[in-house]
């Protein structure tokens, strides 16, 4: 029981923002005339996965008390190369996504090493850096065009049925197990795999840890004889990773590339925003990716609500789009307080400081 | 003395350090023996400090050589050091606030299976190290910053421990343990140097050395003094070689005076949670009134509470006859009340540690030397450089970072702040832990300087010797409450340690017992 208490505490964050996900996204899909379907249910983990992987790659700079100003550009970079490279024979396409991932690591390789070795403020090396990858990314793709796999983008943005359909497997008769799962979409397939094979490792390993502990205090991790530079760097890399995913897969879902810098840097605006409503402390320390997922998936049920609201009703100003970076101001303030409401339970003012 | 290679486990040999020119440590020959427990003393700025973070690896020598296990040794980093079974536990704590507790005792090298972190192995090796501490009581999946000091304390010696030490570095390493806390980290210890470790130790607390070690060295402005057994020299000689003069008397004569002073605060039934309840007491003008008793019996709570800190306080306190009520820092300190709290932990309540020796000194009074918006620059230079002489703190520039002192000069940096906003009622909160016996004594000459000049003091210390030899009068709490007075000469160590105990005290004791 205590156990679970515990449990319920260190991640009280990421638990509100998965109640106020499941609320809002129930509401829409009761008002939805596809609601509760399969169909919709891909389209919108289709609409929510980058920026969730781009939310983990800003959780870990986040953990070590710092910030990623550059994880969209890097997302546009990893995007751009991408529609360059990821197409032709399997082998070519198998080796255009370790490219693209590549690119993502070697962003992240940069950023950390630039704010370990030169003991750098993590929010001015990264809005150079993003602005350096948005060159970059420019240069690889000066007009949005390129073209990423078609195959590959069918079976990555559909339901897992559409995959044994698109590459031949069983001849079309798929064995009854598979017709079990076949209705869960691919973004999600793909989320799982991310998160099961490179989170829950990392978050359960000793750099991983490590990470948390710079984050909480830095200092006493030093002393504690934790490599400290190798888990800042090892986070910027594992963020660069996740920034890579993202690339990759915004290029796969629209088939194209583009370099937009404004696009990435309200992805990166985006991406902090989720951390919050996640849980994640910006103080460094607490919190992690599975959460930052709940969050994007609080904001991303934001913009579905208003696409159900009645405009003609009573309360159909509200339902205005233009309204919509309004609310999701609102949902990252109400985060935030919660975060601080704390302060109210404390009798001792000094406590607020700490 | 030298031990032989066979008997001494650590040994360094002309070890010297220079910061900016000035010596930390200069050829510095020292050794330690497995199987005993060490004792460094010194006054501030002798070099302990800089001596325990070359052994641990924290600083690098400029010259010397270091030996340990019969192999010579260079550490570049406090792992190295680790590598080869030197663990320090220090004076600051070193606990990640928002990792569980056992998380943070495996911080490094955690159980692993299949290349990761074995969680239930690691709750496991927590539960026993913190069983081998005794504490048993906390649970290993707690958050560190949930738990009060003297527990973090305790995980922090658990943690140490896990890491299997051949030397074990505790400096100050008993400084925020509650008493019961320390008997046992008395007795862990002596295990331990049985099971043949050998340990350092740093502490300020004469009877706690006394009771511990079995070396005691003496350092004194960065060079090695003396190593003798503990007991070969008395407290006197001791406290000779560390500061190199004679001390006639450590504390400065009491006011004598011949009616009650006229009180200046009065605080009637203070509660505050359940940490205080039913507080009622006075400070007269120009009187010292220590607070004493065990550690954590809400002493820290109640010069809080009196400072505004603290919320929903009940009760009254009235200042020169006058009701006031105080809900803020801000209202403790204004010229109606002028209250000023010298804070428990000077790093992080004292100073702004990367601001300047100057600008930590005016920031409480810079209201008095403000022209219309503006600072006058010439007024607060002169107040600073006021302060700088009066409480001779030792400095460079009155522009160098404050964290650039040693830890006695950074508390008469906290105290002169105080000083210049002329303060009426003094709370000080333990003010001489940490610091050196000459910065000591000279604190204490200070606060009966500014008793006898009027203002009226509440001196909390977790040091008897101290309350006894500068107090008027200590009011002893005990689980919240006032459990006894004690006044003049009724102030001796066999009174004091009674009442903390809530024990009654012996009459022919009371009487008998008064110390020179």
């Amino acid at each position: 029981m205590k156990g679970l208490r515990l449990l319920v505490s260190r991640n009280v964050g990421a638990l509100l923002a998965l109640a106020l996900f499941l609320a809002l996204y129930v509401f829409y899909s009761a008002l939805h005339p596809k609601g509760f379907t399969v169909d919709l249910f891909v389209q919108n983990s289709n609409e929510a996965l980058t920026l969730m992987l781009l939310g983990m790659a800003q959780t870990l700079p986040v953990l070590l008390g710092g910030i990623d100003l550059s994880v969209g550009s890097l997302m546009t970079l990893v995007d751009s190369v991408a529609s360059e490279v990821v197409r032709g024979s399997p082998w070519q396409i198998a080796l255009g996504i370790a490219l693209c991932l590549a690119t993502g690591l070697l962003g992240g390789l940069v950023n950390g090493l630039v704010v370990v070795l030169g003991r750098l403020q993590p929010i001015v090396v990264t809005l150079a850096t993003g602005a350096i990858y948005s060159g970059l990314a420019l240069f690889i793709r000066p007009t949005p065009g390129g073209e990423v796999d078609g195959n590959l983008g069918w079976v990555a943005t559909n339901a897992l049925s559409e995959m044994p359909a698109t590459f031949g497997w069983w001849n079309g008769s798929p064995p009854a197990w598979f017709n079990l799962i076949a209705g869960i979409p691919m973004p999600i397939v793909i989320l799982v795999v991310v998160v099961v094979v490179f989170w829950l490792p990392y978050r359960n390993s000793e750099t991983g840890r490590a990470a948390y502990a710079v984050g909480s205090n830095e200092s006493a991790a030093y002393m504690s004889g934790v490599r400290v530079n190798r888990a800042k760097l090892a986070a910027y890399v594992m963020g660069g990773l996740f920034s890579g995913f993202a690339g990759l897969y915004f290029a796969v879902q629209t088939g194209s590339g583009n370099a937009d810098p404004i696009q990435a840097g309200t992805y990166t605006l985006n991406s902090i925003a989720a951390v919050v409503i996640g849980g994640t402390s910006m103080l460094g320390g607490s919190g992690g990716a599975i959460g930052t997922i709940f969050g994007v998936a609080v904001l991303r049920a934001i913009t579905f609500c208003f696409r159900v609201v009645d405009t003609n009703s009573p309360l159909g100003f509200l339902a205005n789009p233009l309204l919509q970076p309004m609310f999701e101001g609102v949902i990252l303030l109400i985060a935030v307080s919660v975060g601080a409401a704390r302060i109210f339970r404390m009798k001792n003012r000094l406590d607020m400081y700490r | 003395m030298v031990g032989t290679a066979a008997e001494s486990l650590l040994q360094l040999r002309g070890v010297s350090k220079s910061y900016g020119g000035v010596a930390a440590l200069s050829q510095v020959d020292f050794t330690a023996k497995a199987s005993s427990i060490h004792a460094v003393l010194g006054e501030n700025g002798a070099g302990k400090s800089t001596l325990i973070k070359v052994v641990a690896g924290v600083v690098q020598p400029d010259a010397g050589v270091m030996t340990f296990d019969g192999r010579a040794v260079q550490f570049a980093s406090p792992q190295d050091a680790n590598a080869v079974g030197i663990v320090s536990v220090f004076q600051e704590l070193s606990v990640m606030p928002d990792l569980s507790v056992a998380d943070n005792i495996s911080i490094t090298a955690p159980p692993r299976r299949f290349g990761l972190i074995d969680k239930r192995a690691q709750q496991r090796r927590a539960e026993e190290l913190l069983a081998r501490v005794g504490c048993d009581d906390v649970d290993p999946r707690e958050r560190v910053g949930d738990l009060p000091l003297s527990r973090r304390q305790m995980v922090e010696i658990a943690k140490a421990l896990g890491r299997d030490p051949k030397l074990l570095i505790l400096d100050e390493g008993t400084s925020a343990l509650t008493a019961a806390d320390v008997e046992r980290v008395y007795e862990i210890l002596h295990r331990l140097r049985d099971e043949g470790l050998a340990l350092l130790y740093i502490s300020h607390r004469m009877h706690e050395i006394k009771e511990l070690a079995d070396t005691i060295s003496v350092l004194r402005n960065g060079r090695h003094v003396r190593t003798f057994p503990t007991g070969a020299c008395t407290d006197d000689e001791v406290v000779q070689l560390m500061i190199g003069r004679e001390i006639i008397n450590v504390y400065p004569p009491k006011a004598q005076r011949a009616a009650p002073p006229r009180p200046r605060l009065e605080v009637t039934s203070l509660g505050w949670t359940d940490r205080l309840s039913d507080i009622s007491f006075s400070v007269g003008e120009g009187e010292i009134v220590g607070l004493g008793g065990l550690d954590g019996q809400g002493q820290r709570e109640l010069l809080l509470a009196l400072f505004g800190v603290l919320r929903n306080v009940k009760g009254a306190v009235a200042i020169d006859g006058k009701t006031r009520r105080i809900s803020s820092p801000v209202a403790a300190t204004r010229a109606s009340n002028r209250i000023a709290l010298i804070p428990e932990d000077r790093k992080t309540e004292g100073l702004m540690l990367p601001m300047s020796i100057g600008d930590n000194i005016s920031l409480s009074s810079l209201g008095r030397v403000t022209r219309g918006f503006v600072i006058d620059r010439g007024a607060e230079a002169a107040n600073i450089q006021a302060m700088v002489e009066k409480l001779k703190i030792r400095i460079g520039k009155v522009d160098d970072p404050v964290a650039t002192l040693s830890g006695g000069n950074q508390q008469k940096v906290v105290i002169a702040k105080w000083l210049l906003t002329d303060a009426r009622i003094m709370l000080l909160n333990d003010p001489t832990r940490g610091i050196d016996v000459g910065t000591k004594e000279e604190i204490y000459r200070l606060l009966r300087s500014l008793a006898d000049a009027g203002t009226s003091i509440l001196l909390y210390s977790t040091d008897y010797d101290e309350l006894i030899g500068c107090c008027d009068r200590v009011l002893i709490l005990y689980s919240g409450r006032i459990v006894r007075e004690l006044v003049g000469p009724a102030i001796t160590e066999t009174a004091i340690v009674a009442s903390a105990f809530n024990l009654p005290i012996e009459p022919h004791a009371a009487a008998g017992a008064r110390r020179g």
